[in-house]
C-alpha cells in the first residue's frame, strides 16, 4: 500500500515538473523544474530497486549536467520575450501531437499487449542482494568493451567541448610550449669566473 | 500493486510531454535541449522498468550507457550554444539561417 502511495505521489510531481519544464516563462525555472524531474525519477527508480542508477542519476545528472545547463542559461543574456513569440500559436499543435503520442503508446500497451504480461508485480529479490554489485558484475564482464567505449565517448566530449569554446584573445600572455621544450642549457646558464676576494 | 504497465504509462506520458515541449518552445534552443533530456529520461524509465520486472540486468547497463552519451551530448550541445551566442548574440532558432536551410 505504501508503495502505491509513494509511486502515485512522486509520479504526480514528476508529471507536474515536466509540464513546468515546457511551459515556464524563464529558462532558469525550466532548468530547476528539470532538476525536480530527475529527483523524482531517482525516487521512482529506487522504488523498483534500481539503486545504483538512481544514485547515478542524482550525482551525474543533477550534480553535473543540470549545473552545466544552469551555468549556460545564466551566462547567456537572452531576450526571453522574443523567444516566447508564437508560444500560444503552437500550443494546440503541441497538445495534439502529444495526445497522438500518448494514444499510440497506450494502444501498444493495452491492445497489443506486447506479447508479455505487464500486470505482474516485481519478483522479490533474495536477501543480501546488492544492485550495485550485480550491475558491476555484468558491466565489467559482458559489457567491458562497451564500457571502455563509453569512456572514449566522454574523452571525445571533453576534447570537443574545450576545442569549441577555446578562443585566443589578442594580447594574452601564454606559455609557448615548444620554445620551453626546445630550450638548452647554454641558452640560460652562464658560468662566470670570479676571482676569490683577496684579503688586503 | 505497482506493475510494469504503471511505469510504462508514466514513461509514455513523460515522452509525450517532451514532444509537446519541442513544439511549444521551438525558438529557444536551451529549452529544446532540455526537452531532449526529458525524452531520454522517459526512455531510461522504460529500460529500468523492463529490466526490473523481467529480472534481467542488461536494461540497467543500457541506461548507464544512455546516461554517458546524454552527458556527452549535453556538454557538446551547450558548448555549441555558447559559441553560437558569442557569434550571433542570439539563440533564436529562426535567426539561425546562415546555411539557408
Amino acid at each position: 500500500m505504501l508503495t502505491e502511495i509513494l509511486f502515485y505521489a512522486f509520479a504526480a510531481v514528476l508529471v507536474g515538473a515536466a509540464l513546468g519544464v515546457i511551459t515556464s516563462r524563464n529558462p532558469v525555472h525550466s532548468v530547476l523544474f528539470l532538476v525536480l524531474c530527475f529527483f523524482n525519477s531517482a525516487v521512482l527508480w529506487l522504488l523498483i530497486e534500481a539503486e545504483f542508477l538512481a544514485i547515478v542519476l542524482v550525482l551525474v545528472y543533477v550534480g553535473a549536467v543540470m549545473v552545466l545547463f544552469l551555468f549556460v542559461v545564466m551566462m547567456l543574456d537572452i531576450n526571453i520575450e522574443k523567444l516566447r513569440e508564437g508560444f500560444t500559436r503552437y500550443a494546440p499543435l503541441g497538445a495534439v501531437i502529444a495526445l497522438i503520442v500518448v494514444i499510440e503508446l497506450y494502444y501498444v500497451l493495452w491492445v497489443k499487449r506486447l506479447g508479455l504480461d505487464v500486470s505482474g508485480g516485481t519478483a522479490p529479490l533474495p536477501s543480501g542482494y546488492s544492485n550495485t554489485e550485480a550491475v558491476g558484475k555484468v558491466l565489467y564482464t559482458d559489457y567491458v568493451y562497451p564500457f571502455q567505449l563509453a569512456a572514449v565517448v566522454l574523452l571525445i566530449a571533453i576534447v570537443a567541448a574545450i576545442a569549441l569554446t577555446l578562443r585566443s584573445r589578442p594580447g594574452l600572455r601564454t606559455q609557448n610550449v615548444s620554445r620551453q621544450v626546445a630550450v638548452r642549457r647554454a641558452d640560460r646558464v652562464r658560468l662566470v669566473k670570479i676571482d676569490p676576494e683577496q684579503e688586503s | 500493486m505497482i506493475t510494469l504497465s504503471h511505469y510504462l504509462m508514466l514513461a509514455g506520458l513523460l515522452f509525450a510531454i517532451a514532444v509537446a515541449g519541442i513544439f511549444l518552445n521551438r525558438k529557444n534552443v536551451i529549452v529544446l535541449l532540455m526537452c531532449i533530456e526529458l525524452m531520454l529520461l522517459a526512455v531510461n524509465f522504460n529500460f529500468v522498468a523492463f529490466s526490473r520486472f523481467m529480472g534481467n540486468l542488461d536494461g540497467q547497463i543500457f541506461v548507464f550507457f544512455i546516461l554517458t552519451v546524454a552527458a556527452a551530448e549535453a556538454a557538446i550541445g551547450l558548448a555549441i550554444l555558447v559559441v553560437l551566442f558569442r557569434q550571433r548574440r542570439s539563440i533564436n532558432v529562426e535567426e539561425l539561417d546562415a546555411m539557408k536551410g
